[in-house]
């Protein structure tokens, strides 16, 4: 079994290693031109198998897909949207916290500030990362930036993709509801156009903490939810093994979050995901953000924050 | 305290021969017996140890607000099952059973008073309705109080008693973390005092949204708060908690409340808080 594929994805790894190791012989040998047609017949097949399972996708793959191993994280699509890129650490009172990242950078030449959750691809940087799971200090930082965005008129671009703030004795002590909450508070009424875009796990208040926003988007096979669908098990059910159950029941999926009204755009994913095309998703993301952006900066200030006003207002009950 | 002081109310005692049933109660915290009416009148509070049990939403306002005329705000605003979600029980079978065990539509209560004459809204926390959780119907609630306060520049006070945000109604209930911050964003702009009263419990998106905004955080005597419940924290560090975490006296000490208050003296404290923040208006 491939452990960069998931389960459901387990035939399409079949077929890829077949692809590969006749691509190696084709390539070690004389090259035949019937395993180069046998090749193509395979990546046909291989094709028609991704558009096949990716289609039927329930909810609980779809978390699986949000937090597979081999996603896109923040840094990734900073390095393929933005060009200058400059990352600003701590929060001035007491750290830096590495599971939240930001700074300044240039999106086709327009200024802008960046935040997002960080999570880590080896072991060392997902402990360095604390697993994406920010503490008030991360917050902190944040917001920190999001003023710094305001008074130097820029833009900000989130993204999201936390299993949640992180649940520690520390974090409780320096007020991790109170950074969260503040963060929300101050978002509302920032002077500068806000887009939101949850690339991996929306993970309760950890992500809304940097999700408030005139446009918030979510990429096709992201999660976004109140509480992990593990957590909503153990406390509904009585047992975490029946969280795609409660994945089900919470309705964490792009699809199902876009027909209550909750986000604005669903951002298409290359077959098989993001993490099959890094370039090719961070194409599309980009893409959409350049149209929000071009959007929100045609509107007065005032325009702005009463739409983003009436956005908040509008879920739920009026 | 001796075994016959603790089964002696304070109050002199009725024969027993003339007392009906169900009119004593027990303190959850030293086990005292206490006569029911006294205890009302001490707002729950335990007459021998000053614990502070749960409160009603109804009667947490009633006791808070002066008598006479008060208007509640948001009334007809009832829950909708629109997810259809079901876990072992459907939300809307959960909703009919709270609402018959509380007498509410949902787990917050608004209404339009006055505190020693100064016109105030008070928004108060069912925790007997699910836990006190936040979905649209308690988001709701809450901007009808923060728009009413908006419209006739009043204070709002809100007491918290939650376990969060509610899962039945998934997002959305997340939502209204943003949306009533979004509300008091606007109290702020205005210069209208908010004055947050965290009671036992207040945890996850409450805590982390409308019950940590306020201009002065309050909190009652050992109240259990926080953003993670304990349970969980002690799963992720897999070490024991040391004493009071996450109790009142803890968040006065790391600096995220302002002060500690009895609930009997709540009436007094608020208002000369307010007599103050809220000078211009009085």
């Amino acid at each position: 079994m491939n452990v960069n594929f998931l389960e459901f994805e387990q035939p399409i790894a079949g077929l890829e290693a077949k692809i590969e190791e006749l691509r190696q012989v084709n390539q070690g040998g004389e090259f035949d031109i019937s395993i180069e047609e046998e090749i193509t017949k395979l990546r046909e097949k291989s094709s028609e198998l991704t558009k096949k399972i990716f289609a039927e996708l329930g909810a609980w793959q779809i978390s699986q897909m949000a937090r597979h191993p081999l996603r896109p994280y923040t840094l990734d699509y900073i390095s393929r949207i933005f060009t200058d890129f400059d990352e600003l650490a701590g929060d001035r009172a007491f750290a830096d916290d590495k599971a939240i990242i930001g700074g300044p950078a240039f999106l086709d030449g327009q200024a802008v500030m960046i935040i997002g959750h960080q999570k880590g691809r080896d072991t060392s940087e997902k402990i360095k990362r604390n697993f994406g799971m920010p503490k008030p200090e991360g917050y902190r930082k944040a917001l920190r930036l999001m003023e710094m965005a305001e008074r130097f008129k820029l833009p900000i671009i989130t993204f999201i993709d936390t299993p949640g703030a992180y649940p520690g004795v520390g974090a409780e002590e320096r007020g991790q509801s109170e950074a969260i909450a503040y963060n929300l508070k101050v978002m509302a009424e920032l002077k500068v156009p806000i887009i939101c875009t949850v690339i991996g796990e929306g993970g309760s208040g950890g992500a809304l903490a940097i999700g408030v926003g005139d446009r918030v988007n979510m990429l096709q096979y992201s999660t976004y939810s109140v509480i992990s669908p593990e957590g909503c098990a153990s406390i509904l059910w009585k047992s975490a093994e029946k969280a795609p159950l409660a994945a089900e029941a919470m309705g964490v999926t792009a699809k199902q979050i876009k027909e209550l009204g909750l986000i604005n755009t669903i951002v298409d994913e290359p077959l098989g995901g993001a993490h099959r095309d890094h370039d090719g998703m961070a194409a599309n993301l980009k893409a959409v953000i350049k149209q929000q952006l071009a959007q929100l900066t045609k509107l007065s200030q005032q325009e702005l924050l009463d739409q983003r006003y009436e956005r908040l207002m509008s879920f739920g009950y009026c | 305290m001796s075994w016959i002081e603790k089964i002696l109310p304070r109050t002199k005692s009725e024969q027993k021969s003339n007392v009906p049933e169900g009119v004593w109660t027990k303190c959850d915290e030293c086990n005292a017996v206490l006569y029911k009416i006294e205890l009302e009148k001490q707002l729950e509070v335990c007459p021998k140890c000053d614990h502070h049990m749960r409160i009603s939403a109804r009667s947490r306002i009633n006791s808070f607000l002066d008598q006479g005329e008060r208007t509640e705000l948001g009334a007809d605003l009832e829950p909708r099952d629109v997810l259809k979600f079901k876990d072992s029980k459907r939300y809307k079978e959960r909703i009919a059973a709270a609402q018959k065990a509380t007498n509410e539509k949902d787990a917050l209560v608004s209404v339009k008073g006055k505190l020693k004459g100064m016109p105030v809204v008070v928004s108060a926390f069912e925790f007997s309705f699910m836990g006190g959780s936040m979905a649209s119907v308690v988001g709701a609630r809450f901007v009808k109080a923060v728009e009413s306060c908006l419209e006739h520049n009043t204070p709002l006070i809100c007491f918290s008693t939650s376990g969060g945000a509610r899962m039945q109604e998934a997002l959305f209930s997340l939502m209204q973390m943003a949306k009533t911050s979004a509300a008091l964003a606007k109290m702020s702009e205005k210069g209208l005092p908010f004055i947050s009263v965290l009671t036992d419990p207040t945890m996850g998106g409450v805590s982390a949204s409308l019950a940590m905004l306020g201009d002065v955080n309050v909190a009652e005597p050992k109240a259990l708060i926080g953003f993670a419940g304990p349970r969980v924290i002690e799963q992720t560090v897999r070490e024991k908690l040391p004493p009071g975490f996450q109790r009142s006296e803890f968040l006065l000490e790391k600096g995220a409340i302002d002060m500690i208050v009895d609930r009997r003296e709540m009436r007094d404290k608020i208002h000369s808080l307010l007599s103050k923040l809220h000078h211009k208006h009085n």
